[in-house]
């Protein structure tokens, strides 16, 4: 039936495969950015180089230390998330209270330094990252092929995202943190150390880019400029979303990958544009994103 | 015998404020306040709108950070130490827009601060205090009304064990029948042990709970009486009050 209308099946699926793959690391690394931006009020700019910085570190750990992926897995989120921690202990905390500009401008300051020495370092052309062994190969479905590494990055993206989300809204821990965005002050009153609490979330979104990072690596060539290419289009998704919600971003992130492998089987001219079309109606209709509340 | 009067722990003062001042940035709200609440007392803080009572009960609290001189806590002096520190010593605040949070259930907004001290009420003893809010625990926070939110703002505070709960006007804008359940709360409250700091606007409400008066002024404690003498300073209260 799709014969008729002149595309093939394999076209149809590979792109929603596609869709699907980009969709998971949409859903993380927006998701990052919508806990962060909840607890902090701060527009980090700097994911997507701390994304790279993921991707770089596994690449790092396989080839330089021999720590293969499944261990880089858990470490390179580990690292990165602390050297989290110290961006926000060292810079972000003394913007505290101040306009969201400052913060806007450190990160996005943060994110050109990050990547300039990568690039530095390792020039923009991409180093390989072998997929892990366990995971080569792939599955004939009949209508498509589906290669077994990209069905684990769908399916891990989904499971962490979900795991984050739970820890969030239904969690003694996520309580705090729901609370702690609406009025710091308040929950600190009651005994909660909020300032620890906020550098510790800011670590957590900075480990789930850099987790998305390792993902990636053996996907796209691990490169300086892997996150830059890629954070605008996230930034669209959480201002889709709405900023700040948690399951928003992560809706938003995996439908925005299908629709975006939709439009490059139906309309391929239009496919790096729909996100950005997709949010200027959003935007019209709804302000504050499909699933962000009024303010 | 003053001596051995000064070694009943039950006389020692709970919580003594000593030349407390405090600032908004650059404004200077509070200076130089005195005055002290022994354990079991329930004492009221009187005064008119921005005579500085709220801002000395968030500075006892540590929310207003910027403070100086002397606030000791069953023997600790708080200023200095951040709010979350204060807070485990176990004291809790109920704030005067309640602050009760949106993105909350009522159950997550009553279980919300956590244990501080053992020995705070059960969850059953609350809702015996504050039936409302056991029919509205799946509710969104926001959604209930002013009374039932302010029944919540106090409720969660008794959970944690705190023995000092600093509670900010909450009569404010509530129908008079839940004023007289606050003023009941408050009473049973004071019969399980808690020492309340009180502040009032109504002073009529703060009579039919409190033992001991001080008013404020500008910033400053001006004058203080027990609820015995309350009939014999009418005259001057009205001129403080301005009523």
């Amino acid at each position: 039936m799709l014969d008729l209308i002149g595309i093939s099946s394999q076209a149809l699926f590979g792109q929603l495969l596609l869709g699907l793959i980009n969709g998971s690391f949409y859903a993380l690394l927006s998701l990052g950015l919508a806990v962060i931006f909840g607890m902090l009020n701060i527009v980090n700019f700097a994911h997507g180089a701390l994304y790279m910085t993921g991707a770089f570190c596994a690449w790092f750990m396989l080839n330089g230390l021999g720590i293969n992926y499944w261990f880089a897995l858990v470490l390179a989120p580990l690292v990165v998330g602390a050297f989290g921690v110290l961006i926000d202990r060292l810079m972000l905390q003394r913007l505290a209270g101040l306009d969201h500009l400052y913060g806007l401008l450190l990160t996005f300051g943060l994110a050109l330094i990050i990547q300039g020495l990568f690039q530095n370092q390792f020039g923009s052309s991409g180093l390989p990252y072998a997929i892990p062994p366990q995971l080569t190969g792939g599955q004939h479905l009949g209508f498509m092929f589906l290669p077994n590494y990209r069905a684990w990055v769908i399916v891990f993206s989904l499971v962490v995202c979900l795991a984050t989300w739970f820890a969030i809204e239904k969690t003694r821990l996520g309580a705090y943190l729901r609370a702690a965005t609406e009025n710091p002050a308040m929950v600190r009153a009651f005994g909660i150390n909020v300032p620890l609490m906020v550098t510790l979330t800011y670590g957590f979104g900075v480990a789930l880019a850099a987790l998305a990072g390792v993902l990636a690596a053996p996907i796209n060539q691990v490169r300086p400029q892997m996150g830059a290419d890629f954070i605008i289009v996230v930034f669209a998704v959480v201002v889709i979303g709405g900023m700040g919600s948690i399951m928003g971003s992560i809706v938003t992130g995996f439908m925005l990958g299908l629709i975006e492998g939709l439009t490059k089987v139906f309309y391929p001219e239009a496919s790096n544009t729909v996100v950005f079309v997709i949010m200027a109606i959003v935007l019209l209709i709804k302000p504050n994103g499909l699933f962000g509340r009024a303010t | 015998m003053a001596k051995s009067e000064l070694a009943d722990p039950a006389l020692q003062p709970l919580l003594k404020v000593s030349g407390l001042e405090a600032w908004y940035g650059e404004s200077h709200i509070l200076h130089g306040v005195n005055f002290e609440v022994r354990p079991g007392e329930v004492v009221t803080l009187l005064g008119r709108n921005g005579a500085g009572k709220t801002t000395t009960l968030k500075s006892i609290m540590g929310i207003v950070e910027k403070r100086k001189g002397s606030v000791v806590f069953e023997g600790t002096e708080t200023v200095g130490l951040p709010s979350n520190r204060i807070a485990r010593l176990g004291m809790a605040l109920c704030p005067e827009e309640r602050a009760i949070f949106a993105s909350l259930s009522v159950q997550e907004n009553l279980m919300l601060p956590p244990e501080v001290k053992p020995g705070g009420l059960s969850i059953d003893r609350i809702f015996q205090l504050f039936p409302n809010l056991k029919e509205r625990l799946q509710s969104p926070g926001t959604k209930l009304s002013g009374g039932e939110q302010q029944m919540l703002a106090i409720g969660r505070i008794l959970r944690t064990g705190a023995r000092l709960l600093l509670l900010d006007e909450p009569t404010e804008g509530l129908a008079p029948v839940i004023i007289q359940q606050i003023g009941r709360t408050i009473a049973e409250l004071k019969k399980e042990g808690f020492t309340i700091l009180l502040v009032e606007q109504n002073f009529r409400f703060a009579a039919t709970v409190a033992d001991r008066y001080y008013v404020m002024e500008h910033g400053n404690v001006i004058d203080s009486f027990a609820n015995s003498e309350l009939e014999a300073n009418m005259d001057k209260l009205h001129d403080y009050l301005g009523v």
